[in-house]
């Protein structure tokens, strides 16, 4: 089993197709929505991440291209200015996913992408505004 | 073996003096027992970088010509005190701006002062036969300032307490964000390192010690606001709760950007950072036996900001170890933790005023005058009464 995490594009009209059901009907795929910002007549972009065998993750993305949904691998959206950081630790106490955590010797910020569900919930506890979310 | 402050300040005086962090004085008491390590050290030093509400600077910009008695005052938009005579005034670190809210408030000027930022100053004034310009905007620096020191009420909290929300909505507080059915809990003490954790019963730290603040000389001045020696404290006479608390004083002009750092706690409001490391002098065992103490000896209470009272429950205590591991456990259930208050920055506190101690000579002080002891005027709260109730 794989797991990727997709940054998806719909063009405008595009964005009414249940495309997610399609991914579990005809893929028998397991997605997880972690954004999304989807509104009729918009361009619209989701943050998926999908799990099963890695080659029916790509004939789905051949398929979602095939759609017209432009289709990239998912980047670090969580950006951490650390000129700004003082390392109070807060974001940790609020990152239910644990993908912001402290080192046990160091004390320094240590944040794990792959476990991060982009909840913002960081980017608002951070008191030096020093978390950004970009998408 | 005591050990009087003249014999370590002539030590220090002469390069000899050994000068550990309570950390490493905690490794090496525990390694070759309290009694060997306190003849070995000299002086301790503590540190701590946590958010501080009640902190502030006073000011002097000089007169302009032909002069001003400024009366409303804002700095980059935030309000200062007009109360003071014609250019002086205090700006408080948690006054939010006119413009921006609480995203930028007056420790958000303080921290753009340090920074070599020029700061937009406007004042109006009533005009008056010594002072009769009514309007002044115009841009300063700290370089160009007369004085500016800051001045903070209360810093360096001796423990502090540990917060959960038992509660089913999210709260917003200044212990941040504490998320409903005690689903995290947070904490603001940097343990082991923390001042007054090292000097429970204000023996060295007094009025005049000379002490770190904001990574500049600086001195307490005072007893801090609301300072109680008198709550519950463990076998080793640590209080298990916020007690002890220090005014402190120092010169704006040779902080450190690095130990002050403005905050925004989300719905609550401004406050600053503040780096405070105070030396405490191994004058004889007794003292030693109190610096040795680790984060899994010392314990902070956990109480409940979901019952918005003066009065919180206590849900029981814990050490700061637990709170270091990430989770702790409150009636059964684990809950994740997370701290306010920055260790690796304590550390940085620490390990600097070593430095000025070893490298530049720092000597140390021993109080004027004693902080108010257990048995002092108790803490009171504020009563809601009318005219005729008194």
């Amino acid at each position: 089993m794989a797991k990727r995490r997709l940054d998806l594009t719909f063009p405008p009209r595009q964005a009414t197709k249940p495309i997610t059901y399609h991914l579990v009907k005809d893929f028998d795929l397991t997605p997880n929505i972690l954004r999304a910002q989807i509104q009729p007549g918009q361009e619209g972009r989701m943050l998926l991440e999908v799990s099963g065998p890695r080659e029916v993750i790509d004939q789905a993305v051949e398929f979602l291209e095939g759609e017209g949904v432009a289709v990239h691998a998912a980047a670090s959206d969580i950006c951490l200015d650390e000129q700004q950081c003082v390392v109070c630790g807060l974001c940790t106490a609020v990152c239910r996913p644990g993908a912001l955590t402290l080192d046990q010797d160091s004390a320094e910020l240590v944040f794990d992408k792959d476990k991060c569900v982009y909840c913002e919930a960081c980017v608002v506890a951070c008191p030096r505004r020093a978390i950004t979310l970009t998408f | 073996m005591a050990k009087s402050w003249e014999e370590i300040n002539a030590r220090i005086a002469n390069g000899e003096a050994v000068v550990m962090t309570a950390e490493e004085f905690g490794d090496i008491a525990a390694e070759q027992g309290v009694s060997t390590a306190a003849k070995q050290v000299d002086v301790v030093t503590t540190g701590t970088f946590g958010p501080m509400c009640s902190s502030g600077a006073f000011l002097n910009f000089g007169h302009s010509d032909p002069p001003i008695k400024m009366g409303e005052i804002t700095l980059n938009d935030v309000p200062a005190s007009g109360g003071l005579a014609a250019v002086d005034t205090y700006l408080g670190a948690t006054e939010p701006s006119n413009v921006r809210g609480i995203e930028y408030g007056g420790a958000h000027v303080i921290e753009d002062l340090l920074r070599g930022r020029a700061v937009r100053l406007r004042a109006t004034g009533p005009g008056t036969d010594c002072y009769p310009r009514t309007e002044i905007d115009t841009w300063v620096t700290l370089e160009d300032l007369n004085q500016a020191y800051l001045f903070n009420p209360r810093n360096a909290y001796q423990n502090y307490a540990v917060a959960v929300n038992s509660g089913d909505r999210t709260l917003y507080t200044y212990l941040g964000t504490l998320l409903p059915r005690l689903a995290n809990a947070t904490y603001c003490s940097a343990g082991a390192l923390s001042p007054l954790l090292n000097d429970p019963t204000y023996r060295t730290i007094g009025v005049g010690t000379r002490c770190f603040v904001a990574g500049a000389p600086g001195y307490v001045a005072w007893e801090g606001t609301q300072h109680n020696p008198h709550g519950d404290r463990d076998e080793h006479g640590v209080p298990i709760k916020p007690a002890g608390t220090l005014a402190v004083i120092a010169d704006l002009k040779q902080a450190d950007p690095e130990f002050f750092s403005a905050a925004t706690f989300t719905r609550y409001g401004v406050s600053c950072f503040v780096g405070i490391g105070v030396p405490i002098p191994v004058l004889d065992e007794e003292i030693a036996a109190t610096l040795a103490l680790t984060d899994a000896q010392l314990t902070a209470t956990v109480f409940d900001y979901g019952v918005q009272r003066r009065s919180r429950p206590a849900l029981g205590t814990v050490t700061y170890a637990q709170l270091r591991s990430g989770q702790i456990e409150i009636d059964g259930v684990k809950v994740p933790t997370g701290p306010i208050s920055s260790l690796p920055k304590a550390r940085r506190v620490a390990e600097e005023l070593k430095s000025w101690i070893t490298r530049h000579r720092f000597t140390i002080a021993p109080p004027l005058q004693q902080l108010p002891q257990v048995g002092a005027q108790a803490f009171k709260p504020l009563e809601v009464r009318t005219e005729e109730a008194i």
